[in-house]
């Protein structure tokens, strides 16, 4: 199937995108790589009447090192991110999570912000973006503003970007030397998870020092699991003191039952996958 | 209606499109490029892969106005001068199809796996043709061609 006809812009500059968006505003829909939104035109669930197009605004497109964090554009491809030498050194769980991202067609058009913005509780970045403490600028017609992860994330497919306003960059705390690991359960090649877990440790000596957890479609949102994060700090890095810490890993969690699987047993999966991703993340066998 | 200018196989082309037109659509309906196919409705099969400013993308998933300025490579761009792209041979060569729905975005995958990575492991082959369905052949044999491509290339 095509998409019901529009009418289409391409602005080349944030400031003339954000006019277009006063302009048509209820009627328009953003367009970043177009590989969530274009299926969801082609099988009419949308209609818009207007698509601007961000693709030719290049000033949102790419990795930069701003000191104690990095500053990935909203339109960086996945597989710019996935090649982005500043990204595997001092973010390396974005890295990890976008090798498992969809397909190699996918990862050349979708982008960064566009998954985060698209807010599908399935998506790979939310939870490492999540768990990394990242922070979301969105531009608007009275300027941009900064939100944290923990207020850009609102609900299913719904995020704190106004109806006038674009995501411009996500800023990344650095976690150089942290290990990471991103432990993806699906049963298909090129598909979303069905629970996945996003951990970044810091192990000194054999303990571990710190542990941040997101996790993946464990609920309408992706989530920051502080209870597991709490349950392992300070626990030796072996299979049963993890094992047993990970038993929080779906503490507070509210997961979906589908025909992939029920509450139950997601949260059955939360706990296993965070103990995979923890050893994995530290570096020991699991 | 919107100008768009782009190369296709080599070829520069000027169209006026509806915005909502797809770029495959644009190659088979406007150009008659056929060989570029469509498997699916849901952007997941990859039989309509082709090379978009050098990397593959599905051709179902873009529109025909994201391509304007762009040079695009199909199917039907890869031979030149009567000479199959050596990808294309192995193919041949290795049996990697059977009804041959899904082989012109199998190349088209292949060639850019390739090029990012000229000598993949079996896994890595695997990985990188994950976003192409088969329903043919049991995948062993298209893994088996792009392995003999690459030893062509490599050797
Ligand atoms: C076959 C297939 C398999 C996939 N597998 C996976 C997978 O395994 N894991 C996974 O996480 N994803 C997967 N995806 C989705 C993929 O990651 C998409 O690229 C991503 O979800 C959307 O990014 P995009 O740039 O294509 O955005 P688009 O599709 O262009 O936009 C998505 C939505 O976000 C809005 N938007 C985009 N950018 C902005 C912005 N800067 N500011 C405000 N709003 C914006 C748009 O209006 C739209 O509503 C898959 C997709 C396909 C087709
Ligand atoms: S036709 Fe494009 S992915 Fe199936
Ligand atoms: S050869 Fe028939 S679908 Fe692949």
């Amino acid at each position: 199937m095509i998409p019901a006809p529009f009418s289409y812009v391409a602005p080349t500059s944030v400031d003339e995108a954000l006019a277009a968006l006063a302009e048509h505003g209820d009627d328009a829909k953003i367009l970043a790589g177009g590989q969530s939104l274009l299926p969801v035109l082609r099988m009419r669930l949308n209609a818009p009447e207007w698509v601007i197009d961000l693709g030719r605004i290049d000033s949102l497109r790419g990795v930069r090192d701003a000191g104690d964090h990095l500053v990935i554009g909203a339109m960086t491809t996945h597989h710019d991110v996935l090649h982005d030498p500043l990204v595997a050194e001092h973010a390396a769980l974005i890295t990890a999570a976008a090798t498992d991202l969809a397909d190699a067609q996918v990862r050349h058009r979708g982008t960064f912000g566009g998954s985060l913005a698209h807010a599908d509780p399935a998506g790979d970045l939310g939870a490492p973006v999540l768990a990394l403490g990242a922070s979301f600028v969105i531009a608007g017609p009275s300027g941009t503003r900064t939100v944290p992860g923990t207020e850009f994330f609102v609900d299913l497919f719904e995020t704190a970007i106004g109806d006038d306003e674009i995501l411009t960059e996500v800023h990344v705390p650095k976690h150089t030397g942290w290990g990471a690991h991103y432990e993806k359960f699906v049963r298909v090649a090129h598909q979303w998870p069905i629970v996945a877990v996003a951990a970044a440790v810091r192990v000194e000596g054999g303990t571990i020092e710190h542990a941040r957890i997101g996790l993946t479609n464990m609920g309408s949102t992706p989530l920051r699991a502080t209870a597991v994060e709490e349950a392992l700090t300070g626990q030796p890095l072996t299979a049963d003191a993890v094992r047993a810490a990970a038993q929080h890993a779906a503490d507070g969690a509210n997961p979906p039952s589908d025909l992939n699987g029920d509450a139950s047993y997601r949260s059955h999966l939360a706990c296993v996958l965070t103990a995979r991703a923890v050893l994995a993340a530290g570096g020991a066998d699991g | 209606m919107t100008r768009i200018s782009l190369t296709v196989d080599g070829q520069q082309v000027v169209d006026d499109v509806e915005p909502r037109m797809l770029l495959v659509q644009y190659l088979r309906e406007r150009l008659g490029k056929t060989g570029t196919v469509i498997g699916c409705d849901t952007s997941n099969c990859g039989a309509c892969t082709v090379h978009l400013d050098g990397r593959s993308v599905k051709s179902c998933n873009v529109l025909a106005v994201q391509a304007d300025g762009s040079e695009v490579t199909t199917i039907e761009g890869l031979a030149s001068n009567g000479q199959l792209h050596p990808v294309q041979e192995a193919f041949r060569e290795c049996h990697g199809l059977q009804c041959g729905f899904c082989t012109p975005g199998m190349i088209m995958q292949s060639v850019d796996l390739l090029e990012e990575n000229p000598d993949p492991t079996e896994q890595e082959i695997r990985l990188g043709l994950e976003g192409n369905l088969c329903r043919c052949t049991g995948y062993h044999n298209i893994v088996r061609s792009v392995q003999a491509a690459a030893k062509g290339a490599t050797s």
